[in-house]
């Protein structure tokens, strides 16, 4: 049963762009989302229904790509993404501690985002800044050398600086 | 556009080495020598590490800074500013390095560039305070040379990391750069390049240690009307950072060994599977396979010889089993990246088909030097099976975090206490992590051993892809064994049942014995659920996923017992098995505990000792990290 689609029409034209310009390839699947995410911030379901159809293969098939890869996401990120470097190094150096205490004063959990919009909570494994260990990432920004006693005047400063 | 022949290189490469030779020959400045444009530098250079690392500390700011400064005082006519990748003292950066006295300044930030540009360039007297110290002599060090963390390496793989600007096709040729290829399609059968490639024993540097040589020689011999050669730069071990640093500092490495490695298979095509989340190394490698096919490098007829070789970037997006190699291949179809059964080898059924040939981007960058150089020089250096130098990405619980390359058979000692400066605030060294979750953790009995694919696998864990994280005695080895299972479950594809339900039973184990409720069959059970995923899982994911268990359960089995038998964590990082409590004589209660305790579960008057209530207590360790008197006890 076809969902109603609920994408803004210049949306679905851009997604079938994409697709286009990829020439309609199945195997051209990982670019068109890659695209498709960059342009929309994440892959809602009817989404991955138009890339389906353009690509004529069956929407599971999007979706078990969309669900497999971990860079890929259905739900659309805050204004602020937050990413928790849980590298080995990081690790180690107390990461785990930043993570409970962003959980904490945001109050949600990993890949959640709160309710105002503003902020979405992430781990990735490895920055590749392991020198600034233990790192958080907030958009582009990167904070590093952190306590979980600066988790909170970080988070307010950048709620601050809306 | 014009076919560049061999003469125009040679052309290129001597116009582009009066820049290059500043920099080649200051590595033999002595630091006594006097600095500046004051005492008679005719021309200079500033070096800014422009890694992913330190572009997190603003180094493009320093940059920036830089170039105004030299503007603002007259002098950016004779000083240049070159962004360079990464230099590897990655605790210390971000770098700048002054050509050609060889000055090397730490930590960095954007504002010191005025006073590097005013007190150093212009009136000859070095910026003392950004010197590095040396932590045994307390002395400043004012050159890279005369640092332990340097004296023992060899840059091979990352010979021209710090020194050559990544984003100038130019300076890679001026360090030889693309001479390798030259040789072997003006000079060599494919035959004689995979002759070279076996001779010097170079193995492959993503973790199993396969013979490059010997992959190449199946690639050649399969018969395919197209062939396709695979850069694997899906680093994907968390800790590790080699393959993005050579990718970042020296990316036409690996478009020229690619090259080669497309000549010696009989293949046209390349591709580069790297992880999107890696947007500095795709860019860097982008400019650089742009810059090579202006210069006619890649595409039609290379050099005059009839060749054709051309290069295209994959994206990865993050799943780690792609850095399997059957994965990897899937993944780029654009499906999802299982891995599958071998034989049929890639080599002979790979992408789309056809044989593909995956080499890691180490691997790669070892190549061109291989072939300018010759066999014989590069099996010189090394171990009797393990040829060559290895790349590390050394971080942790460490003085020297950073990106290191030592001659294999060097001692993990000599890497801790020499390159590495010893175990971070003078704590106890514990156990060191080689090889990533496929890898074990290695102890102090074992630090003596020369490092190489066999003395690794030997002891219990394996080279990898190079991560190497030290721990120290806080930290706890269950928690260490639950923290790879985590990731082993989470990135588990979840073809075979094995890996799948196995790896997530085994995890469900350790959070037991680390929440205080394991038992000592449990114990048993680890170690054979451990064997049995081992023997029966599919891929190299699963068929090494229990490694961090069996090592730790090896090498501190004392530790699992405690925890079991005991309740204890000695670590003292299994928070369902502490207690929180305020030392009455060394609290004078300034409240900050109180404050910061988000459970409200610290009480007391102001100037008289608190106390914490063991149940509203939440053991987050806040009144820990607020306490100035150090007057929290934990047990």
């Amino acid at each position: 049963m076809a969902k109603e689609i609920k994408l803004a029409c210049n949306v679905i034209e851009q997604v079938e762009a994409i697709c286009d310009k990829y020439g309609n390839q199945p195997g051209e699947l990982i670019n068109v989302l890659h695209e498709a995410q960059s342009l929309h911030g994440y892959l809602p379901e009817e989404m991955q229904r138009i890339i389906a159809r353009k690509l004529h293969i069956p929407v599971s098939k999007v979706y078990g790509v969309v669900t497999f890869y971990s860079f890929f996401t259905m739900t659309p990120k805050g204004k602020h993404p937050i990413s928790v470097c849980l590298g080995t190094a990081c690790y180690v150096r107390g990461s785990e501690g930043l993570l409970e205490e962003i959980k904490r004063v945001l109050n949600i959990e990993v890949g959640e985002t709160t309710p105002d919009g503003k902020f979405s909570l992430d781990c990735l494994r490895c920055v590749g800044a392991c020198g600034l260990a233990p790192v958080v990432t907030i958009g582009d920004k990167v904070y590093g050398r952190l306590q979980p006693k600066d988790i909170k005047k970080i988070l307010d400063e950048v709620a601050a600086n809306d | 556009m014009k076919t560049l022949h061999i003469e125009d290189l040679n052309k290129i490469r001597e116009k582009a080495q009066a820049a290059l030779v500043l920099r080649e020959q200051s590595d033999s400045a002595s630091s006594e020598q006097s600095c500046g444009l004051a005492c008679g530098a005719k021309h200079m250079q500033l070096l800014c590490c422009g890694g992913t690392g330190c572009k997190a500390s603003s180094s493009h700011k320093i940059v920036e800074n830089l170039q105004k400064a030299l503007e603002a005082n007259g002098v950016a006519d004779k000083v240049e500013v070159v962004t360079t990748g990464c230099f590897g003292f990655c605790e210390k950066g971000p770098i700048v390095k002054v050509i050609p006295d060889n000055t090397f300044y730490t930590q960095v930030k954007p504002e010191d560039a005025e006073e590097i540009v005013k007190s150093h360039i212009i009136d000859g007297k070095r910026v003392e305070r950004l010197l590095y110290v040396d932590p045994k002599t307390k002395q400043h060090v004012s050159d890279s040379k005369h640092m332990d963390f340097y004296r023992k390496q060899v840059r091979i793989a990352l010979r021209n990391c710090g020194l050559i600007d990544p984003e100038n096709i130019d300076e890679y040729i001026a360090r030889d750069g693309y001479q390798g290829l030259a040789k072997c399609l003006l000079e060599l059968k494919p035959e004689d390049v995979i002759d070279i490639v076996s001779q010097s024993g170079l193995r492959g540097r993503g973790g199993a240690g396969f013979p490059a040589g010997s992959k190449w020689k199946h690639a050649l011999a399969a018969k395919a009307e197209k062939k396709y050669v695979v850069c694997n730069a899906d680093e994907g071990d968390p800790g590790a950072f080699m393959d993005r640093s050579i990718m970042e500092g020296d990316p036409n490495s690996v478009v020229e060994a690619m090259a080669i490695c497309g000549y010696a298979t009989g293949s046209n095509y390349g591709l580069i599977y790297i992880r999107a989340e890696y947007p500095l190394a795709v860019s860097r490698l982008r400019v650089a396979i742009a810059q090579a096919r202006k210069y006619g490098l890649l595409g039609k007829n290379i050099l005059g010889s009839g060749f054709n070789f051309d290069i295209e970037i994959r994206y990865g997006a993050g799943a780690f089993v792609c850095g399997e190699a059957t994965a990897l291949v899937h993944s780029m179809e654009g499906k999802r990246g299982e891995p599958r059964m071998k034989p049929p080898h890639l080599t002979d059924l790979g992408y789309m088909g056809y044989p593909t040939n995956v080499n890691n981007v180490e691997t790669l960058a070892n190549v061109p030097i291989i072939m300018t150089k010759g066999a014989e020089w590069f099996a010189s250096i090394g171990t009797e099976k393990s040829k060559g130098t290895k790349v590390f990405a050394l971080a942790g619980k460490i003085n020297n975090v950073g990106l290191i390359e030592v001659p294999m058979g060097t001692t993990l000692r000599e890497i801790i206490y020499e390159i590495g400066g010893g175990v971070k605030d003078g704590k106890k060294f514990k156990a060191v992590q080689t090889g990533g979750p496929s890898g074990g953790c290695l102890t102090e009995k074992h630090l003596d051993i020369p490092i190489d694919y066999e003395s690794l696998k030997e002891a219990g864990s394996m080279m990898g892809s190079g991560g190497m994280i030290v721990m120290d005695e806080d930290d706890c080895m269950v928690s260490v064994a639950k923290f790879y299972l985590d990731f082993t479950v989470n990135e588990s594809c979840g073809k075979c049942t094995p890996c799948r339900i196995g790896n997530k039973r085994l995890y469900e184990i350790l959070t037991r014995i680390t929440e205080g409720k394991g038992t000592p069959e449990d114990l048993e059970t680890l170690k054979r659920l451990s064997e049995v995923i081992k023997e029966t899982s599919l891929c190299g994911l699963g068929q090494s996923s229990p490694n961090p268990v069996l090592s730790t359960l090896a090498n501190f089995y004392e530790e699992y017992v405690e925890h079991v038998k005991q309740h204890k964590c000695r670590a003292k990082q299994c928070k369902a098995l502490l207690t929180y409590a305020v030392m009455p004589d060394k609290c004078k209660g300034c409240g900050a505990c109180k404050r910061g305790c988000p459970a409200n579960a610290i009480m007391g008057d102001v100037r008289k000792p608190h106390v914490i209530d063991p149940y509203k207590c939440i053991r987050c360790g806040m009144c820990k990290s607020h306490c100035k008197f150090n007057a929290i006890h934990v047990s």
